[in-house]
């Protein structure tokens, strides 16, 4: 899945491909609901037609023309969360700015997880100092291909679009 | 005895594994009432009650054991705290008796657990047809696969691949063949929920749960209890010789949680608070690492044992795949660590975990643990750690 998923977000800007991308969208879609019974947006392939909207699968995914991962940044000491924080846990400051994440890194953890249908790997990525969670895609999910201390970079890929034709858009780190 | 000393003067842990006739009010108090009968007292004698429960933690099971064992109306503290439950309830007991608020407390951790599955997945989500963010991250679905990995046997196997991309020296065998110890030190201990020894090549090609973890790598979700009289200084002088005889000193009892660390909002720091914990026990206790006979630390999965050899200062920092490797923590090596089966053999009821390894370490220390009993023991560490963190370390001397 991780390998189909990363190939079409290489091929997004291919106007005329989007019809069949779309339909096999819907379908990874479902499977994945299917198998990990995870309800997202039920999409079928003669379906809704693509509104032009994108929605990050997650808040701290910017999407753009170069899609990046936005931290907050504690101005005192510079900690870095992807969510909110009242104070720092590390410093007790209460002011934050809004920080983008070096969209490159190297793996200093991983696991292949293998229960289920698809293995897929899990893995932490230094992005120049911030960790970042985050599953690899594009990669073969065997210990033989990925490697502790790999270079990978940021890369997107839709999801699938809903009843309302918006697409969604997840992020996971390929090989670089 | 030195003034303000606590001590434990009854231990028990049930068998652990699957107990599907025993609810967990029945397995708690049988624990509850063995600890007492070994330590020589009733419920007459306790003067608070520190109960871990994790499943059920609203269901108020500390009232509940006390209507099956004894309503004396005493206090009683249902704690939760994730795999480091147990070791929490038993601090309530001792920082009680430590305070002087009562000179005997009793704490007893217990899970139902058997069949439970994976843990750390998170449950369902509504169904929509339209894409709806969802929860701190605003996330469109389940983050699970998508974002890396929160189930256990996933989080934990990073933790030790991380100690590999730090130090080196680390391998899918190298975390098989700590698997392999503690498997073949289980077959010893009757209490244990799986007693099966097995070979490396059985474990390395047995089923993968997540890479390098297989199935007789992870600890198995089991049921079981475990319970824990403590008593003052002063109460202790009280009592018979006997009782004095089997008292087992608690020279440090530490509880921690995470310190800020960069790498901890992604990927849990098990090792931070660890140390921290560790250090300040043997502070506490006057003692070092060299001076241990056995430890029982946390391997909820292989690769985690890895990375606390290292967090308990029992090797060189960086050097905890050499330290296996030499053969220290074998029981018949220089420094036995897991002697009990470990999780992985033992079984893993959550909330019962923090007693069982204290219980283990003091079976030793009275010299009464038979056949896997570590000759001449009289000063060992129990480590737990629960995700989120906390971590327990409690260093225990037998009594002179």
């Amino acid at each position: 899945m991780a390998k189909a998923t990363s190939k079409s977000a290489k091929k997004k800007s291919k106007a005329d491909a989007k019809k069949t991308k779309n339909a096999k969208n819907a379908k990874n879609a479902k499977n994945t609901k299917k198998t990990k019974k995870k309800a997202g947006a039920a999409t079928k392939a003669s379906g809704p037609k693509r509104n032009g909207k994108q929605i990050p699968f997650v808040d701290y995914l910017v999407l753009g023309k170069t899609p990046y991962l936005r931290a907050n940044e504690c101005k005192s000491c510079a900690a870095r969360f992807f969510d909110r924080r009242n104070a720092c846990a590390s410093c007790s400051g209460t002011e934050f700015k809004r920080a983008r994440v070096k969209n490159r890194g190297i793996v200093t953890s991983f696991s292949i997880v293998a229960m289920g249908p698809q293995p897929y790997v899990s893995a932490i990525v230094d992005c120049d100092g911030t960790s970042v969670r985050t599953t690899l895609i594009g990669v073969e999910p065997t210990p033989e291909k990925v490697t502790l201390g790999m270079p990978v970079k940021l890369a997107t890929y839709p999801m699938g679009l809903d009843t309302e034709g918006t697409e969604a858009i997840a992020f996971g780190f390929a090989p670089a | 005895m030195a003034s303000g000393d606590v001590w434990i003067l009854g231990a028990n842990m049930t068998k652990f594994g699957k107990r599907p006739n025993d609810d967990v009010i029945d397995l708690a108090a049988e624990a509850a009432m063995a600890a007492l009968a070994d330590g020589g007292v009733t419920m007459a004698d306790i003067g608070i009650l520190g109960v871990g429960n994790l499943m059920n933690a609203g269901a108020g099971i500390g009232q509940q054991l006390q209507k099956q064992v004894g309503q004396t109306g005493i206090p009683v503290y249902n704690v939760a705290n994730a795999c480091a439950t147990g070791a929490t309830a038993l601090r309530v007991a001792i920082m009680a008796v430590k305070a002087g608020e009562t000179d005997m407390g009793m704490a007893v951790g217990v899970e139902k657990l058997a069949g439970a599955g994976l843990l750390g997945q998170g449950g369902p989500r509504a169904a929509s047809d339209t894409w709806q963010p969802n929860g701190r991250y605003g996330a469109l679905g389940s983050t699970e696969g998508r974002i890396g990995t929160n189930i256990m046997p996933g989080v934990f196997a990073q933790v030790g691949m991380e100690y590999g991309h730090k130090y080196g020296g680390t391998s899918f065998e190298l975390f098989a063949k700590i698997s392999e110890k503690n498997h073949a030190h289980s077959t010893l201990n009757p209490l244990a929920a799986y007693q099966k020894r097995f070979s490396l090549d059985e474990i390395m090609n047995d089923v993968m749960i997540a890479y390098p973890n297989t199935r007789p790598m992870c600890s198995g979700n089991c049921d079981g209890a475990a319970a824990m009289v403590v008593v003052s200084d002063a109460k202790l002088k009280k009592l018979s010789r006997a009782q004095q005889k089997r008292a087992v000193k608690i020279s440090a009892s530490v509880l921690t949680s995470d310190p800020w660390q960069e790498s901890c909002q992604v990927l849990p720091d098990v090792n931070t608070l660890t140390r921290n914990a560790a250090e300040q026990a043997y502070e506490q206790a006057g003692i070092g690492p060299a001076d241990l006979d056995l430890v029982e630390l946390h391997d909820c999965f292989a690769t985690a044992e890895l990375v606390h050899y290292d967090n308990l200062l029992l090797c060189e920092q960086g050097g905890a795949a050499d330290f296996f490797e030499s053969g220290a923590p074998w029981r018949d090596g220089s420094m036995p660590v897991n002697v009990s089966g470990g999780l992985q053999s033992k079984g893993h009821p959550i909330a019962a975990t923090g007693i069982a390894n204290i219980y283990e370490v003091a079976t030793h220390l009275r010299g009464e643990a038979k056949d896997r009993q570590i000759k001449g023991a009289k000063v060992g560490l129990a480590h737990v750690i629960g995700l989120g963190s906390a971590c327990g370390v409690h260093i225990l001397e037998k009594a002179a």
